[in-house]
């Protein structure tokens, strides 16, 4: 077994998701399965292969990442605030954080 | 009035005052009310939108002035694409009433060509799946194929064109996700290479692998939308700054002598019989058009689908943790701010995403990252190596695009490690970043639709275009 019950229960406050009982024990065992499969990967000796963190990038002109850190107009914050859960212009309004 | 499939058919109709660009878009509106209910590939239509870009352009060619590349063309987007003011699910209860206050820059350029969007397509849960059947808003039939899935995740636009009910649509990529419904519904589907089309807009899946791209009636049409979309944008910094090709100007060049590498690790075993028979044949008639035909290697296909789940799934457990009940989608009140976060992601993300949600998560972990997905990353690496020698020898390489043909709805619900191994022609090329295309090769007993997949190298779209082009005209639909 590669994934505990326990793991899951980890994994699960990280992320910030709330499963019930019976999703706790059926993603339990089907990630399980998956990374029963993942482990094909040990196969291969990867110790002097570079990570692949970019894609393409030689394309890239130097450019195409840095810019002027400029201001610009954004004009989107009534927009966005109208279609929150819980606005109270200009805020976004949550449960309580901190106890007085 | 005759309806009106192709961009050149609509273009030429409303440029020649045959029909207006209203009543073109009255005619697929009237389309979609009489078929949607039974397809379910739209999940939101935008008339009154639609009705105004229309009105836009008919307005262009009472004054004579010079029509766009889409003039009028009937186009349906992806419900993971933001189009400002119209309803973007991700076909999501998370995002069910979310309203977005920006236009991805890819619909931006489609109206600017003169597209009239008809409305937003159903499609897997945040991307994520290769049926649609992970839609929180219900499965969505294929038109080419009764009764089965139309592949995912794009199903619903891949449905919507083959169905008719656009001339055009908008898919996303992340691993198969245009291509396989395309080979499924029976039509073209292409993703250019990683950041030919920008992401600003697109609602995040997998970062390093997101891809928008076209599905079309024909190839032709696939690369003039392709060159609509494709840039530099300021907005996303991964867009790339690589030339954009003329796609429509070297479509009827010759493929002969054009040197085509057929992967033997592509053709082993797991592959369907009808599916390896028309693929086969598919590759008889690519020789019979004078191209090049010969084995090559990809040793590292049978370690994608590990490297690809570990990848995906790490940026998705990343990317969908904004998803928290405080500036959009439905919240979930308890009495803390964590309680708010793990209800409302409990009850509005549906079981594919959650089950992504903890692989990532688990793969990112303290004394787990090494293990997966530095190790992933790694043989993403070989991956993309493995493609860089087969482009030294040849030109473009042709596999299948799917292992299977569409297969019943409902087959293969909760067996998602055998769903997720029948991305394998698929997640190879979205790992490394190149350029693919599904073409129609036949029908198996002339019913369920394959696909064939053709990958070029880096930016090599317009070659990739060519051959499929050459491949449709060729006659590969009607193998």
């Amino acid at each position: 077994m590669k994934i505990s019950r326990e793991d899951v229960l980890r994994v699960a406050e990280l992320a910030y998701l709330e499963l019930s009982e019976e999703e706790l024990e059926k993603y339990r065992a089907q990630v399980d399965e998956i990374l029963e499969y993942i482990g094909k990967l040990n196969e291969l000796d990867t110790t002097n292969v570079q990570p692949m963190a970019q894609v393409l990038a030689e394309a890239q002109t130097v450019d195409a990442t840095l810019r002027e850190d400029l201001v610009v107009p954004c004009a989107v914050a009534d927009d966005v605030l109208h279609h929150a859960p819980d606005p109270e212009p200009p805020y976004f309004r949550v449960p309580k954080v901190i106890e007085r | 009035m005759n309806q009106l499939t192709t961009i050149s058919a609509v273009r030429e109709a409303i440029g020649g005052k045959k029909v207006s660009a209203r009543e073109v878009a009255a005619d697929y509106f009237k389309r979609i009310a009489a078929r949607n209910g039974a397809l379910n590939a739209y999940l939101t239509l935008c008339e009154e939108r639609a009705y105004k870009q229309a009105d836009r352009l008919d307005a262009q060619v009472a004054a004579g002035k010079p029509l766009g590349a889409l003039a009028g063309v009937p186009v349906a987007v992806k419900d993971v694409i933001s189009t400002r003011g119209i309803r973007t699910t991700c076909s999501s209860r998370i995002l069910t009433n979310y309203i977005p206050p920006y236009d991805a820059t890819a619909v931006t350029r489609l109206e600017a060509a003169g597209a009239v969007i008809l409305g937003k397509t159903n499609c897997d849960e945040f991307a994520m799946g290769s049926s649609n059947e992970n839609s929180a808003y219900g499965a969505v039939q294929n038109p080419a194929a009764p009764g089965c899935v139309p592949g995912g995740s794009s199903g619903g636009s891949a449905a919507a064109v083959a169905a008719n009910l656009a001339v055009a649509a908008l898919g996303t990529d992340t691993g198969g996700s245009i291509r396989q419904p395309g080979s499924f519904c029976g039509i073209p589907a292409m993703m250019g290479s990683y950041g030919r089309v920008s992401r600003y807009g697109l609602i995040a899946f997998a970062s390093s692998l997101d891809r928008i791209g076209p599905f079309a009636h024909t190839v032709a049409d696939v690369a003039t939308v392709l060159k609509v979309l494709a840039g530099r944008d300021p907005h996303d910094s991964t867009s790339t700054t690589a030339p954009v090709e003329d796609y429509s100007a070297g479509l009827s060049q010759t493929v002969q002598g054009m040197k085509i590498g057929i992967p033997k690790e592509y053709f082993g075993a797991g592959m369907d019989a009808g599916v390896r028979e028309k693929v086969t044949a598919g590759i008889a008639l690519l020789r019979k058009q004078g191209c090049d035909v010969r084995e090559i290697q990809l040793p590292h296909t049978d370690y994608a689908i590990a490297a690809y789940y570990i990848i995906a799934t790490a940026e998705a457990s990343s990317n969908l943790a904004r998803y928290d009940g405080v500036r959009y989608g439905p919240r979930v009140e308890a009495d803390s701010l964590i309680g708010m976060y793990r209800k409302t992601r409990g009850s509005g993300f549906g079981a594919e995403v959650k089950r992504r949600i903890v692989l990532g998560t688990y793969v990112l972990s303290a004394g787990y990252y090494d293990a997966y997905y530095l190790k992933g990353q790694k043989v993403r690496a070989l991956i993309a190596e493995d493609f860089k020698k087969a482009f030294a020898e040849v030109d473009a390489i042709v596999t299948p695009t799917s292992p299977v043909p569409p297969f019943r709805l409902g087959e293969r619900v909760d067996d998602p490690l055998q769903m997720y191994l029948a991305d394998i022609y698929t997640v190879t090329a979205s790992l490394a970043g190149l350029p693919g295309i599904s073409v129609p090769c036949g029908r198996i007993e002339g019913k369920l639709p394959v696909g064939l997949q053709i990958i070029g190298p880096a930016f090599g779209e317009a070659r990739v275009l060519q051959l499929a082009h050459a491949f449709e005209q060729a006659g590969g639909a009607a193998l």
